[in-house]
């Protein structure tokens, strides 16, 4: 997979549509100590099976989606939007 | 048994049926002074002068699969030192200096080819770029020369010189640059370390890292038992983030798939290797006549060893933008290989917070060129315990103390390296 993303707002669309951040990192509080930051900035755990990433459908709705996806298979586990993930307005 | 021009024949006229061969295939002992786990270029090239050049035989490298089966034998098969930053340039031209001189050394026929690595610019700022990595490479005792249009034509006249949206201006050579026959080079130091007693053991995968005392690595589970190791040095491109967990470590990388692909075979149509500078596009012809080519990654973390057609597609346009006659040409294969993206694009040859666990890895997709200096600095730190001079800048902390050798300048995002 990952040729095809399952957006939530706009259906199956072609992964050219798309670009892609990667990993879904929490971003540390603006006064964390410089250890939390250097393993936010650097540090990936790299999983080889489904990993959390960050996706933008540039050329549909122009969302950030969370896309979970198998490393290994490239198959698509769930796709959702990344502002209502974290607890906002879709 | 050493190759000549005499060997060869006297073999031919007994029909080449009594050859030796060029390894041989061990058990794994119960343990060694040095464990190597990756049998992938660097692995191999590593025990090599581990061997050759610090005396250090009682070596094992243990390969998951076949020597060759990684990316030692899936890429383009590249080599230069065009690098701007003194962190690299010097590691890249140590690397060139030894692939000079490497078949002699390893009496092993890599068919190192130096027909010269070409970058092509579009645009003045381009050219401005280009002047000042040529300037940087010849302050470093690299060769390079800044060719302008007239100067690219005559080398490479298959180019598409009127393309209205990137005019190709100039470029920047290395005539020292060029392609090495890739899977011949672990063979030949896979030999070259066999016949000096280190033990190549294939299809050996490793599992685990077993632990001791104060947490000093003691040795390695594999598919065929544990291996014990005083020191243990972990090569496996594109599966560092995976073996480093088996002790703990979190690294500064994520793995990518990059894709290849490679034509019919032709009459001789470029004699050199040529980038595309308005887009990632590179192309060489191997000497069975197929064009050999490749572009970007595919932008997001993969273990899996083939990529996406938007990548394909992506490639095929940038090349026959770069030379419309490719557009005619059928392509024979395509496939991928995984591979270390590190934070800064930058390799990482290092000990580990571990003290007898060291790590060579985050090669990204520039690590086939690398692969003797890799091998000679990685034997040289396991050792000596001390970094060789060109590989000091290597450093696994360099990112938590902001010493990141960033090449490109896109800042901690894989993806754009
Ligand atoms: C398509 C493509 C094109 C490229 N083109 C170029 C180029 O033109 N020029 C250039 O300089 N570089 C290029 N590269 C990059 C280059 O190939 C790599 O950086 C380099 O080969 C990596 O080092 P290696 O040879 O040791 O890796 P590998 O050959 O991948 O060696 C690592 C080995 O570790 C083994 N391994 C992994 N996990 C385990 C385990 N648990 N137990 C035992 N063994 C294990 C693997 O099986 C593998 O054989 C390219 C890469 C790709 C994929
Ligand atoms: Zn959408």
């Amino acid at each position: 997979m990952a040729s095809l993303i399952r957006c939530p707002h706009c259906g199956p669309r072609p992964r050219e549509e798309f670009t892609v951040r990667g990993a879904v990192v929490a971003r540390p509080a603006p006064d964390a100590p410089d250890a939390v930051w250097y393993d936010a900035v650097y540090l990936r755990d790299n999983p080889e099976g489904p990993l959390d990433e960050h996706w933008h459908h540039a050329a549909g709705c122009r969302r950030w989606l969370v896309v979970t996806r198998d490393t290994l298979t490239h198959e698509t586990l769930a796709v959702v939007d990344a502002a209502a993930a974290r607890g906002g307005r879709p | 048994m050493r190759y000549s021009a005499l060997s060869v024949f006297l073999k031919g006229l007994s029909g080449n049926r009594d050859w030796p061969r060029a390894w041989r295939a061990p058990e794994p002992k119960p343990s060694y002074d040095v464990v190597i786990v990756g049998g992938g270029g660097h692995g191999l090239a590593t025990a090599y002068y581990l061997a050759r050049e610090f005396g250090i035989t009682d070596v094992a490298v243990l390969e998951k699969g076949w020597l060759g089966s990684g990316n030692i034998g899936r890429n383009t098969t590249i080599i230069r030192s065009n690098y701007l930053l003194a962190g690299n340039n010097p590691f890249y031209e140590f690397s060139m200096k030894l692939w000079e001189g490497l078949e002699r050394d390893f009496n092993f026929n890599a068919m190192v080819s130096q027909r010269g690595v070409l970058n092509l610019f579009h645009s003045d700022g381009q050219r401005d770029a280009y002047r000042r990595r040529g300037n940087a490479m010849r302050l470093h005792g690299v060769d390079a020369d800044l060719l302008d249009r007239d100067g690219v034509r005559a080398r490479v006249p298959t180019i598409d010189f009127d393309n209205a949206r990137f005019p190709v201006k100039g470029g920047l050579l290395q005539p020292r640059g060029g392609t090495v026959r890739h899977d011949a080079v672990a063979w030949g130091y896979a030999r070259g370390a066999d016949a000096r007693g280190v033990d190549v053991i294939q299809h050996c995968a490793v599992t685990g890292i077993r632990r001791g005392p104060g947490g000093l690595v003691l040795g390695v589970e594999t598919e065929r038992g544990f291996v014990g190791a005083r020191k243990l040095a972990l090569a496996t491109a594109g599966h560092s983030s995976v073996t480093a967990a088996m002790a703990g470590l979190k690294l500064p990388i994520e793995s990518h798939v990059l894709q290849a692909f490679v034509t019919e075979g032709l009459k001789p149509l470029v004699d050199t290797v040529v980038t595309f500078g308005a887009g990632h596009f590179y192309v060489s012809q191997s000497d069975k006549g197929g064009l050999v080519f490749g572009g970007d990654i595919d932008g997001y973390n993969s273990y899996a060893r083939r990529g996406n057609l938007a990548t394909v597609e992506n490639v095929a346009e940038a090349g026959v933008a770069m030379m419309p006659s490719l557009s005619r040409l059928k392509v024979l294969r395509s496939w991928g290989g995984v591979m270390d993206m590190s934070m800064d694009g930058s390799p990482i040859i290092d000990r580990t917070p571990v003290d007898n666990l060291y790590l060579n890895a985050g090669w990204c997709y520039g690590g086939f060129k690398a692969t003797p200096a890799s091998g000679y600095c990685f034997a040289h730190l396991i050792a000596t315990g001390e970094p060789h001079p060109t590989a000091a800048a290597m450093r696994l902390d360099r990112f938590a103390r902001g010493l990141t050798i960033d090449e490109k300048g896109q800042g901690a995002q894989p993806n754009l390296h």
